[in-house]
């Protein structure tokens, strides 16, 4: 198997792997005074502006849910997950041009780098949903057992936003356009996915649209955990297993044949 | 361990005409290729052995560069097979990928990992690569504020902090200080003995005949010459004068400039070489090594007397020493035209490492100011190479007798 040997050798430089997520992460606030303590206000401030803003001045009110908070939880349920999948990939797409220094002198598997990308993306993620969880539970709105199912479906993301950036990654490195390009295209992305408004404000004809944007049923899924509390509808993850399998897949091949060229071209 | 083999290596980089055909190629690849390869480096083998120190020598762009990033994995072959056994560390282009952003510690750090070092290892090394890079206070700055040197210094330490199979160095060394460079030349040659194979790219003969058991010549992509450092550096120097020569040709019509030749023409110098105790040819000495300077001048018209004279000066053009036959009492009167004469200088090397040239005059009366028949400057090169046994530093050798009293 392909896989096998790139498994390998991620677990050999797993020391180099963690230290440059620590090293990152350090990296980000190295310079300001409060330091780390900012991974946490910026959050805090997000889900502090959409309930303050949303819930009570504008009482803003999600179509058949009668709660004061179910708005703020649907858009940040939408904003964080959808934050952590352009993290991913935006910072996957230049992953190979930022990192031109390293692999034009040193030699060492550069699968490694987009692995560093995912788990820093990871702990990013972590932190801030792990504020908003306490604040679920603090404002008396944690689902309960539904809560588990988040996790398989925070794997297909991963796997779908690392396939997608590894390919563009590598595309970027011969045509800088792609780079350019794909920030419009998550512009147009964001807003054709139901993250701010509800799917059922769309009319039905766009409604079976949006069922083929496999970031649309993975952001639907974490709504109606977080703010219906119900299991997602499994069967509509199934695109969305289907792509990111297909986008990792064809990641792994492009990555094999073009990663010698690659060094040419940084 | 330490075994590098090179057979039928040959990189090149593709060319596209636009920056749409590399897209045009990519989605029609059932069509012709579009790009057009550029051969850097073609049909290039060799092996090493372990514990073996070969230096790269070649002109810029001969292919130096991307034979090593070859060897050091970081670039693909696009044809033939490299094949390298043991732990290789490199410094290839003066650096090992350092971070801006980072500190020199958390770089060190991160390159030692890429090397395959584990973190408990590289902890322990860490006050050792501090200490050898000697770089202060600086370790805990963001590289982005180290100087070249600096950064070298750093690289460096870190690529020999736990000694490697395989070292490779393109040109680093030439970039710190004096200090440093014989710092690191004297580890590499302490990981020599240890059995490190070193493959090492320089423009410092000096070096390269010092450290090396055998140098490989690359031109244009191509290796001309696999052989003892002295004797792939004097082809090389001859391939050089061969090209310079016909500079000068091309530039003699107006006055061609690489070789000052002036005067009158009366006599002119037809033969110059140096010859060591055998009366062979030599370009590279020895310090302190029997040689002599032999001259060949042809006098043109009747001469009523003639002084030939020569200054040996270092690579800076400082006159290091010169002399003639008027000082040295030895005059020459009443020659006749036609006449060859033949002189021999002969003296003891006891120079400092380096190059020199001689310069050579025929004139008459003390100096050449009085008439000059010709001045002919850089007539010859030749290099002093000290033993590594000998090392000491200056232009001239001065053995002392040491006494010391206590």
């Amino acid at each position: 198997m392909i896989l096998t040997p790139t498994a390998a050798a991620i677990w050999r430089y797993r020391g180099f792997i963690a230290g440059s997520v620590k090293r990152e992460f350090q990296a980000r606030y190295r310079g300001s005074m409060l330091g780390s303590v900012w991974t946490v206000l910026n959050p805090l401030a997000m889900i502090a502006v959409y309930t303050v803003i949303f819930s009570r001045l504008m009482q803003a009110r999600l179509p058949g849910v009668d709660s004061t908070f179910a708005y703020s939880i649907y858009l940040c349920a939408g904003i964080i997950t959808w934050g952590f999948f352009t993290e991913i990939v935006t910072r996957a797409q230049n992953v190979f041009l930022d990192n031109a220094n390293l692999i034009k002198k040193l030699s060492f598997p550069r699968i490694c780098l987009p692995v560093v990308v995912v788990l820093s993306a990871t702990v990013n993620f972590a932190i801030v949903f792990a504020l908003f969880t306490a604040f679920l539970v603090a404002s008396g709105n944690f689902p309960g057992t539904v809560f588990v199912a988040i996790f398989p479906v925070l794997v297909v993301q991963v796997a779908f936003a690392i396939g997608l950036g590894v390919i563009l990654g590598v595309l970027n490195v011969f045509f800088r356009d792609v780079g350019q390009f794909f920030a419009i295209v998550l512009q147009f992305w964001f807003w054709l996915t139901p993250i701010v408004y509800s799917v059922t404000v769309l009319p039905e004809r766009l409604r079976s649209l949006v069922a083929w944007n496999p970031m649309a049923s993975l952001v639907a899924a974490y709504q109606s955990i977080l703010v219906s509390r119900q299991w997602p509808q499994w069967g509509s993850l199934l695109p969305a297993v289907v792509a990111s399998l297909a986008l990792c897949l064809l990641a792994v091949r492009l990555f094999q044949k073009r990663s010698g060229e690659m060094v040419d071209e940084l | 361990m330490g075994t590098i083999r090179v057979a039928g290596l040959g990189k090149a980089y593709k060319q596209y005409p636009t920056r749409w055909s590399r897209l045009a190629e990519w989605m029609l690849p059932f069509l012709p290729p579009r790009h057009k390869r550029h051969w850097v480096l073609r049909d290039v083998s060799f092996s090493v052995q372990p514990g073996e120190a070969v230096g790269i020598v070649g002109d810029n762009g001969a292919g130096k560069s991307t034979l090593l990033k070859l060897i050091a994995g970081t670039t693909q072959p696009t044809e033939g097979e490299v094949a390298v056994a043991g732990r290789v560390a490199a410094l290839l282009e003066l650096g090992m990928g350092f971070h801006p952003e980072f500190t020199g510690r958390q770089n060190a750090f991160m390159a030692a990992q890429l090397l395959g070092l584990q973190p408990g290892e590289i902890e322990t090394l860490m006050p050792q690569i501090e200490r050898f890079a000697e770089i202060g206070e600086y370790v805990d700055q963001p590289v982005r504020v180290y100087s070249s040197g600096m950064m070298v210094r750093l690289a460096f330490s870190v690529a020999t902090a736990r000694r490697p199979d395989v070292l490779i160095v393109d040109e680093a060394l030439a970039v710190g200080d004096a200090y440093f460079q014989h710092k690191s030349l004297d580890r590499i040659r302490q990981l020599r003995n240890e059995g490190t194979t070193l493959l090492l790219v320089s423009h410092d003969r000096t070096a390269i005949q010092s450290i090396c058991d055998r140098a490989l010549l690359l031109d244009a992509g191509k290796a001309v010459k696999d052989g003892t450092p002295e004797e792939v550096m004097d082809y090389y120097n001859a391939l050089v004068a061969e090209r310079e020569t016909r500079t000068v040709r091309q530039h003699a019509v107006d006055g061609g400039k690489v070789q000052t030749v002036s005067g009158t023409g009366e006599a002119t110098v037809t033969e110059v070489a140096l010859l060591d105790e055998h009366g062979a040819r030599v370009e590279d000495v020895k310090v302190g090594q029997p040689v002599s300077l032999a001259i060949e001048v042809e006098v043109r018209e009747d001469l009523p007397e003639l002084v030939v004279g020569y200054v040996i000066k270092d690579r800076l053009g400082q006159q290091v020493y010169g002399t003639n036959t008027h000082h040295l009492e030895r005059p020459l009167e009443r020659i006749a035209k036609g006449e060859r004469i033949r002189l021999r200088f002969g003296f003891d090397a006891n120079l400092g490492d380096g190059s020199y040239s001689v310069a050579i005059a025929l004139h008459t009366g003390a100096t050449h100011v009085a008439k000059n028949y010709e001045w002919r400057d850089l007539a010859l090169i030749f290099r002093v190479v000290a033993p590594p046994a000998a090392r000491f530093v200056g232009v001239a050798w001065l053995p002392p007798r040491l006494e010391i009293q206590r």
